[in-house]
């Protein structure tokens, strides 16, 4: 098992509202392991992030995703979940009248299908929310509603630790943070990958939430294929001359 | 993927506790219809005192005098001479349990209320059919001259020039044709009268069920909160289904008295059968304060506009409610609220959520007399379609008289986000369990509002009635 992949996506070609956005991206996340993708803005990212999530609104038209063993292309997003795929949101969605703890614990549950004992579930909440130096109030505020960027990212972080899948898909998550908080949701990101071995496949534009990381493999993408894979060697270059230097090679 | 995945389908609610039909074991059963005979039948049926029997009969003239509504929802399939007006139960009001008839009493166990009593609340009332069954009141609340028992023995008893008057002076018979009908065959309800300076920490509930077939439920609730007094009145209704319509037109009138507050909260929950036409009012002196909580999820047929009298100055009201229409129901519910006093206040915060065709219309109005000066009322209204087959209206209205009045009105209307469906799936959930989740939490500003007990009920009919399978 060990040596197989986690993640599979072969000539995975998907459209939204008709339009073809991804044109045959082949990516493979291994177990254990910490992948980062990097390009410009417009090129696909999210969207790979969705497909391979199962976001409904982006359709896979060829091309296939393997997870465990599994080929999920055609399987509902919430059964992904099941199996263990995360995806950390870009821009959250505030969910009014459901708390956030209530929301994890339900989560929890469905993936466990068994009733969690309160006490050790709050215990538990309130230990992963003080690493991410978050206000215990919030665990009882509706979920995102009226969370600040920064909360609502650390919101996210949190949900990961607590479900531990064995694949998160982190989309823009330092995006609009600042140097505190992505400090915080970058130690976050480590004890995740210290505590579960769950496998991440980062998308950014920076480098800052990398920082704490060992970076395993980095991909780059543009206009909807990936044109360069390689080590965190990639991610240095990419940082110190930009997207451009890749065209020469 | 996305295109070959069927749409959610949303069954119909399962009603398991609510439909188990009783036997029908009455003692008596007006026939079907409305004359003076009828009344005054009914009328020496009940024993009333001589005004009560002319009360009813003039009553009856009003309703002969008065034409249906010409606005809101149809009500082509409720003929009231097919509506038997008057059933009584086998057995005299009693204060123990374990007197009440063993088949009426079972009903009642499934619907939590002997055990609600025992757990959260003062007192309780539980009327089946046309007459109370049940009436008990703690002792200790007892003690402090809080007098809470049937409108039957009220009339009669030590508190009859009370109820007399007040009985029908604020929603008169002449108000509209089913207030008149309400004034003459009117029976059952409750009395609460909460003396000066008491405050009652846990709530006084009522609840209603009709199970007879094709018959009406007329109840009538007076509630007198004396000055600087308190309480919180709840007020439960169900019935099982039947194929034929059934009728509810209580009525409801509240009275706050200088500086005293009352929560009135109901659950409605009658069956899809039944023409709910209840009026309700209150009126708020000096310092006063009436809320509503409401929520709305049965009947064939409802129009239900809570209002409220903002009589004396610094009083105010607030009203919260939520109206969940489904298939096949018509439900027109709002609420009204007149400004008199100075510097009175209102807020009106409610949501509606429509599914499967169901109808939900939201009115309001606000009325600020001229003597209002300094008024304030604000109106919020939100509205959820579930789907594309069902309906949601909202229609505010609006007479302010004064400039010294600020008014303010909010109304939003839509969908449930498929973005949020997505999140939430995210994480594991079902479509199904996001959906019902989604809805749960727009209609979180009445569960809120609500002891948890009701809270949970409240929300565990919006699970059943967006249960379904996804295709």
């Amino acid at each position: 098992m060990k040596n197989e992949a986690l993640l599979e996506v072969k000539s995975l070609h998907v459209s939204a509202g008709g339009k073809e956005i991804l044109h045959g991206v082949d990516l493979t996340v291994g177990r254990d392991e910490t992948h980062v993708l990097m390009g410009p803005n417009g090129t696909g990212k999210s969207t790979l992030g969705y497909a391979v999530t199962g976001n409904p609104v982006y359709t896979v038209t060829s091309g296939s995703i393997v997870f465990d063993g599994e080929d999920i292309t055609d399987l509902p997003v919430n059964e992904r979940a099941r199996r263990g795929i995360f995806l950390s949101f870009q821009n959250p969605l505030e969910v009014p009248g459901v708390t956030l703890s209530a929301f994890i614990r339900s989560a929890l549950e469905q993936k466990t299908g068994d009733r969690l004992r309160l006490w050790d579930f709050k215990k538990r909440l309130k230990e992963t929310m003080k690493l991410l130096s978050m206000d215990e109030s919030y665990a009882e505020r509706d979920l995102n509603v009226g969370f600040s960027g920064g909360e609502k990212k650390k919101a996210e972080i949190l949900q990961m630790l607590m479900l531990e899948p064995k694949l998160a898909i982190l989309d823009e998550t330092d995006s609009g943070l600042d140097v505190d908080a992505v400090r915080t949701v970058s130690e976050g990101v480590r004890l995740f990958r210290e505590r579960t071995h769950g496998s991440l496949l980062i998308i950014t534009h920076s480098t800052r939430i990398l920082e704490a990381l060992h970076v395993d493999a980095a991909h780059v993408m543009e206009n909807g294929v990936i044109v360069k894979n390689g080590g965190a060697e990639l991610v240095e270059a990419i940082n110190e001359k930009g997207f451009g230097s890749l065209k020469t090679e | 993927m996305a295109e070959n995945r069927e749409k959610t389908y949303v069954a119909d609610v399962d009603r398991s506790i609510y439909d188990i039909r009783d036997a029908e074991h009455d003692a008596y059963r007006m026939e079907s219809g409305l004359t003076p005979e009828i009344v005054d039948k009914l009328s020496k049926e009940k024993d009333d005192p001589v005004w009560m029997q002319q009360f009813r009969l003039q009553s009856l003239q009003i309703y002969n005098e008065l034409r249906l509504p010409d606005w809101g929802p149809s009500l082509e399939g409720l003929d009231i001479d097919h509506i038997a007006t008057y059933v009584r139960p086998n057995t005299k009001m009693q204060n123990d349990w374990a007197n009440v008839p063993q088949d009426i009493k079972d009903t009642f166990e499934r619907l939590g209320i002997p055990q609600a009593e025992r757990k959260s609340l003062a007192g309780v009332g539980a009327q089946y059919d046309s007459e109370l069954v049940y009436h008990n009141v703690r002792d200790e609340v007892a003690a402090e001259g809080v007098v809470y028992t049937d409108m039957e023995s009220a009339l009669k008893g030590e508190y009859a020039d009370m109820v007399r008057k007040y009985f029908m002076k604020l929603v008169t018979p002449r108000d509209h044709k089913f207030a008149a009908l309400h004034g003459a065959v009117w029976s059952g309800g409750s009395f609460v009268y909460v003396p000066k300076g008491v405050h009652l920490s846990i709530p006084l509930q009522s609840y209603f069920r009709l199970n007879a077939k094709g018959a009406g439920q007329f109840e009538h609730t007076l509630i007198i909160v004396d000055e600087g007094a308190s309480l919180h009145f709840i007020e439960g209704c169900s019935a099982p289904k039947y194929n034929v319509a059934n009728l509810h037109a209580g009525c409801v009138e509240l009275y706050v008295k200088r500086n005293a507050k009352l929560r009135y909260s109901t659950i409605e929950n009658w069956s899809k059968n039944m023409y709910n036409l209840n009026t309700k009012r209150a009126l708020v002196e000096e310092g006063g304060t009436i809320e509503w909580v409401s929520g709305s999820f049965g009947s064939h047929v409802g129009c239900l506009y809570p209002m409220s009298i903002l009589k004396g100055d610094d009083s105010r009201m607030e009203f919260t409610g939520v109206t969940f229409a489904g298939a096949g129901q018509d439900l027109d519910t709002g609420a009204k609220v007149v400004h008199v006093g100075k510097n009175t206040s209102s807020y009106m915060n409610t949501r509606s959520i429509s599914k499967s065709g169901g109808v939900s219309t939201f009115r309001s109005s606000v009325v600020v007399e001229k003597s209002a000066k300094g008024a304030k009322s604000a109106v919020s209204c939100q509205s959820l379609m579930l789907d594309s087959e069902s309906r949601s209206d909202t229609i505010p209205a609006m007479d302010i008289k004064t400039r010294d009045a600020a008014v303010g009105h909010e109304a939003k209307i839509g969908a449930i986000s498929n973005d949020a469906v997505f999140y939430l799936m995210s994480r594991g959930m079902s479509e199904e369990d996001a959906r019902a989740l989604i809805v749960s939490g727009f209609a979180d500003n009445v569960s809120k509002e609500l002891p948890l007990e009701y809270a949970v009920e409240m929300n565990n009919l919006i699970r059943l009635e967006m249960k379904g399978s996804i295709g």
